[in-house]
């Protein structure tokens, strides 16, 4: 039997994606959240929290749009186009909250820009992602391996709420990271955040669930047609699960639980939209095998990959901990 | 038709716009990666303390030119896809997984060990640190490795076939990864960004030294900083020269459009020295040649006969009248950093290095030539690569996306606001640290010209950072 090596990648394009999305997702969260603490030294401290790890966490993202290239150039070559405005903007908003992490330290009297820059950059990068993604369920049209929309076809009522979802589900993110990663007065208004976005959160998952079935009959057939309606009854039920565990930990006053919790959240999410989406890459146009790159580029990037990616997470993990615990607030070398 | 070609043109604008940014920061962050990798070394072999002060000192400005690096960076990953779809799908089986490849080997290690590099000394002690430094440096040049692969396929692509959707299929790995012109290409940029990096620096030790802030760190980078210049400065016109060749041999109208040869010449090319390229007319307007030379250069023969860009149809001509000056403009900064090099051996030689003012005051005004030289460099080659992306395989005209012209536009607008307001303030930190060296924490130890009234530390000197207590 040969490999199926489109389904493999898929799988791995799938699981950096998923990377991204949760590691990323705490430090765009930490800059979300950035107006709710007017203190230069709360502001500090959030900063110095990600700041040793930002950098890896948005190569996640190269790796997702570099990796969608390689091995599903057609997927590549159709999503973009048909989602221009939002990548775009996507990108302009990584652009202010990446060079913040430097810039912010450089001035005393450009502080307040970078601030700006921080916020408004994380939650634009966050807004324009969860645009992209309610684009992406909506559906693109593809013709003669082309995208064969409008350009405006990404902007609609349901993207609007994907975008709004993803900026409080980052937050949460970053609120249940600032629990784990600081003290006191800091900590204890992250724990109040965090509350408010996980209702948030939770709620905007069950519009958007409700929402898409009846956005495509493939969806409405996947979650209501037997024998995969049983995971209409699954995953909501762990994410009632989770979101309890979510709030005892916070009541209870852990320090991890509620960041944990909190990837359970968007680890369920993730499946859901996964669910809805098989085989398609690109629904409803293209399948996993459509979009794929002849079988030598997939298994030469693919031996380098089950090489390397471990690595890479052992080297990652090995940041993460010598930058454990809580941060303290005098270090960092600025 | 009038539309697709003014999209094509825009998308073309924005890609030179936005690649041109960010080769800077590559540029200066490759080669100030290894400098910092060898400050470290030497701090932990010497344990003098000047490596450390200087280490930290270029640590900072590495982390804000590194940052501007990572985020001009990201767009090009993306804009592939969003201004490039058609080429994207026809070459993302081959370019795809090359740049797969610098992600997982290059830009996961410098991002994974850059955290430990900037934060983490007094964490994990300096022996470990050094090793992160050196992960960082390393990261960079395998980054550089597989950008210059994939850049030298489309410029001299091998190792492929095409199948019945019209897509470059891979048939040689070895043969795509080590195009004719990828062994140059990549030495010829990885010294440009080690010349880039020792003019930075030896522009900033001078500028110390002509102030007399901190002689004994300026003098320390100022000095390291001119072997640099000595030693790569010549090597790196020998590669260029070969590098030259190789294009002759596989993109004769490149050369052709670089030496201003609209005609051929039977028995012996002129070297155009300067003149002002008239595409219009096809010749070269007020032409200061010297007979033959070109054969010399080009062909090491005097009476050998060189092509001109005749023997090409004129839909095929790569535009002559920007890399007619673009390599020349390159040239000259390459011989101007070779003059500096062989000016601080002499008065090395003489004993006069840390106080010759002039050799100072030059060395401050060529403190942005590497710049310049990579810039113009990589004009030559990606405008001479025109009409082609894959070249002699795929028109640019026939690369680009379906956008339509006001989006493309409208995109570019905002790059070119954001990148110079952004970019723009980043430069001006970037400067403003060079600017600030504190005092040096320690007294001269020899007695000289130098000799500062002052050796009393500063207030920006009591930052202590690291030290080998950190075990």
């Amino acid at each position: 039997m040969a490999i199926d090596l489109p389904f493999i990648w898929a799988a791995l394009i799938a699981f950096a994606v998923l990377a991204y999305v949760v590691l990323d997702g705490f430090d765009l969260g930490v800059g979300i959240l950035f107006p709710f603490f007017p203190e230069k030294h709360d502001r500090d401290v959030m900063m110095n929290s990600v700041a040793p790890v930002w950098d890896g966490n948005e190569t996640w993202l190269v790796l997702g749009g570099g990796g969608l290239m390689a091995v599903f150039p057609l997927a590549y070559a159709t999503v973009l186009p048909a989602l221009y405005a939002p990548i775009i903007a996507m990108l302009l908003g990584l652009i202010f909250r990446g060079v913040a992490f430097e810039y912010r330290w450089r001035t005393r009297r450009g502080e307040f820009l970078w601030n700006w820059a921080f916020a408004g950059g994380s939650t634009l990068a966050a807004f324009s992602q969860g645009l992209a993604l309610g684009a992406l369920v909506q559906g693109i049209p593809v013709e003669d391996r082309a995208y064969a929309g409008g350009w405006w076809d990404w902007l609609t009522p349901f993207s609007i709420v994907t975008g709004a979802a993803i900026v409080v589900g980052y937050a949460l993110l970053g609120a249940t990271w600032l629990i784990m990663k600081t003290r006191g007065d800091l900590a204890e208004r992250a724990r109040a955040l965090a509350l408010k976005c996980a209702f948030a959160t939770v709620a905007a998952m069950g519009i958007v669930s409700l929402w898409t079935p009846f956005l495509e009959p493939v969806y409405l057939q996947r979650w209501f047609g037997w024998p995969t309606a049983i995971f209409s009854v699954i995953v909501p039920l762990l994410v009632l699960g989770c979101l309890y565990l979510l709030l005892k930990g916070i009541q209870l006053r852990h320090d991890r639980q509620p960041f944990i919790a909190a990837l359970g959240l968007f680890l369920l999410g993730y499946i859901g939209i996964g669910i809805s989406f098989y085989p398609y890459m690109v629904p409803p146009s293209l399948t996993i095998w459509d979009a794929a790159a002849p079988n030598d580029s997939l298994a030469f990037l693919l031996v380098g990959a089950l090489v390397l990616v471990p690595i890479i997470l052992a080297y990652t993990a090995y940041s993460y901990w010598v930058f454990r615990g809580k941060v303290d607030p005098e270090e960092g070398y600025h | 038709m009038f539309e697709a070609f003014d999209a094509t043109v825009l998308a073309r604008i924005q890609f030179a716009f936005t690649v041109s940014f960010h080769i800077i920061f590559p540029a200066f962050s490759i080669g100030l990666a290894s400098y910092l990798a060898v400050l470290e070394a030497l701090w932990l072999w010497k344990r003098d303390e000047v490596y450390l002060e200087l280490f930290n000192f270029w640590k900072t400005i590495f982390a804000v030119a590194f940052g501007m690096g990572v985020v001009s960076g990201i767009v090009m990953s993306y804009q592939f896809g969003t201004n490039w779809s058609v080429f994207s799908d026809k070459a993302g089986p081959i370019i795809g997984p090359l740049m797969g490849y610098e992600v997982l080997t290059a830009f996961f290690l410098e991002a994974g060990f850059l955290g430990i590099m900037l934060f983490g000394l007094n964490r994990v002690g300096p022996r470990l640190h050094f090793f992160a430094t050196a992960m960082v440096a390393l990261g960079t040049l395998i980054s550089a490795t597989w950008i210059l692969s994939a850049n030298s396929w489309m410029q001299t692509p091998a190792g492929f076939a095409m199948n019945e959707a019209g897509q470059f299929i891979p048939v040689d790995w070895w043969a795509i990864i080590f195009t004719p012109s990828f062994p140059y290409r990549l030495v010829h940029m990885v010294l440009a960004a080690y010349l880039t990096t020792a003019f930075v620096v030896g522009a900033c030790g001078a500028w110390h030294l002509l102030r007399n802030t901190a002689p004994r760190r300026a003098r320390k980078m100022f000095s390291m900083a001119m072997w640099m210049a000595a030693i790569v400065a010549p090597i790196q016109i020998f590669a260029g020269d070969l590098h030259g060749l190789n294009t002759l041999e596989h993109q004769p109208a490149k050369i052709m459009a670089m030496e201003g040869h609209f005609e051929s010449h039977e028995n012996g090319a002129p070297l155009i020295v300067f003149g002002i390229p008239n595409s219009a007319e096809k010749r070269i307007d007020y032409a200061l040649e010297v007979p033959k030379l070109g054969s010399l250069i080009l062909k090491h023969d005097l009476d050998a006969p060189v092509a001109g860009l005749d023997s090409f149809p004129e839909e095929l001509h790569p535009p002559v009248g920007i890399i007619f000056w673009s390599f020349r403009v390159m040239v000259g900064m390459g011989l101007t950093m070779l003059g500096i090099g062989l000016w601080s051996l002499w008065c090395r030689y003489r004993g006069t290095l840390a106080t010759n003012a002039w050799l100072h005051r030059m060395a401050v005004a060529m403190g942005p030539a590497g710049f310049v030289a990579v810039l113009a460099g990589w004009i030559t080659t990606e405008v001479g690569r025109q009409p082609y992306t894959v070249y002699g395989h795929l028109l640019t005209a026939d690369s680009v996306s379906p956008i339509e012209a006001p989006a493309v536009g409208a995109s570019l607008v905002a790059f070119i606001i954001v990148y110079f307001l952004v970019f723009g303030a980043g430069t001006f930190y970037i400067l403003r640290l060079m600017a600030r060296l504190p005092r040096d924490t320690m007294p001269e130890l020899d007695e000289g010209p130098l000799r500062t009234a002052g050796v009393t530390p500063g207030p920006a000197a009591s930052k202590p950072h690291g030290g080998p207590h950190g075990h």
